[in-house]
């Protein structure tokens, strides 16, 4: 039997993953990296994209994460998934919202959508597209 | 006294009062137990989370991040939790109190105290007493997402490193059973190192990219998972305060159809009596 590693993945809002694999493939900020039982201990934070794992069966199974991070220690992997679609930029425009809003809530008007929110949610729905194509391969093999 | 059809009717109206705190006593049940479930899916990445953090505050030591600095406390701010509907007893009054008096420890002191609002209650609260309101949620409904949270935490957190705030409080409803809930006040920032002896690593991470980074996004995303925890938290202890708010009504609207029910036979015969006392009269007389 090949050798396993335990890997939890989990957002803020749930848990999402937790067992033993034999391999877990995430696309980090400097470039996609496979992490195999034994890998030294890292800590990387994640682009959106796809994450992969092979589990202890054999069996094949890819989470979408829109960002996050990923910590390795000797005998454990996580992945901490951000369930929020996160961008400085994005952050900001959100920011923006939270005071206008408490404006509004002691005086009373409406706001607008941005360009900053629209080009976040573009980016990540471009992410996703990526995870779908990579189940649809995964399915035809 | 009353006439019976008087009194027919406002019995009428108890009832249908009844009927509907009865739906809601039931509604509210079974939103508490989904609200206990996302409270305990919530838990292991915050508990992750905490660990990721203290171990890197306690590996990388040439580098002091802001949110581990202590400083003059000058401002304070508060995230304050509250629902957005009523109807759940003293859950709301009880927490804006602790928060009031809280606040008004430390304009003893000289601060000044700055407020986020999450959630309907506060919001109206401060509209009417007044207060630094810097930002707000609310109609997050029954499943709150971080997503929602993200802007004003990051309205708070911008406040800090400005050195607008000093101290950064979350204040929620802590949910200890279905019949006890507590407000609880949680301080964010700056954070205490923890002394945790797991932490008592010989090894170190490989960092991607350099550890200043990560720990500035780590650090935020904590605090968020934090205060996103107390919302999940405050929604469970809003229905489980609902529920039993509910369930008081109920027994009173109870309480009420049966002395009504008395009061209504008394008159009934009362009514009765005195018609036969009549008949007998005018039967005496002829």
């Amino acid at each position: 039997m090949a050798m396993t590693v335990h890997c939890d993945i989990v957002s803020a809002e749930k848990q999402l993953f937790s067992g033993l694999v034999e391999l877990v493939v995430a696309s980090g900020v400097e470039g996609d990296l496979g992490v195999m039982p034994g890998h030294a201990p890292l800590l990387t934070r994640l682009k959106p994209g796809p994450v992969r794992i092979k589990t202890q069966d054999g069996n094949e199974e890819v989470f979408y994460v829109s960002g996050g991070f990923l910590e390795v220690q000797p005998k454990l992997v996580t992945v901490l998934a951000d369930t929020a679609d996160r961008a400085q930029d994005m952050d900001q425009a959100e920011a923006e919202q939270a005071k206008q809003r408490a404006k509004e809530a002691l005086e009373g008007k409406n706001t607008e959508m941005d360009y900053t929110r629209a080009a976040a949610t573009l980016a990540e729905a471009t992410a996703r597209l990526r995870t779908i194509e990579q189940i649809k391969k995964m399915a035809k093999r | 006294m009353a006439s019976g059809k008087e009194i027919k009717g406002k019995i009428a109206s108890v009832q249908s009062t009844k009927k509907i705190t009865r739906a809601m006593e039931m509604v509210a049940a079974s939103k508490m137990r989904r609200a206990q479930e996302r409270m305990a899916a919530s838990k292991p990445y915050a508990s992750r989370m905490r660990q990721v953090v203290a171990h890197l505050a306690n590996a990388d030591l040439e580098y002091r991040h802001i949110y581990l600095q202590e400083r003059d406390v000058k401002n304070v701010g508060y995230i304050v939790v509250t629902s957005d509907r009523g109807l759940c007893g003293g859950l709301n009054v009880n927490l804006l109190k602790s928060v009031v008096k809280g606040a008004r420890e430390w304009e003893e002191k000289g601060a000044k105290v700055r407020y986020c609002l999450v959630g309907s209650k506060g919001i109206t609260f401060f509209k009417s007493v007044g207060g630094d309101v810097q930002a707000t949620v609310n109609g997050m409904g029954d499943t709150p997402h971080l997503s929602d949270l993200i802007g004003s935490i990051k309205v708070m957190l911008d406040a800090y490193e400005e050195g607008e705030i000093d101290h950064l409080y979350v204040v929620y409803n802590e949910f200890v059973n279905t019949m006890t809930q507590t407000p609880k006040t949680i301080r964010l920032l700056p954070l205490e190192p923890s002394q945790d002896e797991e932490l008592q690593h010989h090894w170190d991470y490989i960092y991607e990219p350099a550890p200043k980074e990560l720990l500035d996004s780590l650090l935020v995303r904590f605090i968020e998972s934090q205060v996103y925890q107390g919302v999940v938290e405050n929604n469970a202890s809003e229905q489980a305060a609902r529920m039993v708010a509910m369930k008081a009504a109920s027994d009173n609207a109870g309480d009420i159809i049966r002395d009504l029910q008395l009061v209504y036979n008394k008159a009934r015969q009362a009514a009765i009596t005195q018609e036969i006392s009549e008949i007998v009269g005018g039967a005496a007389a002829v």
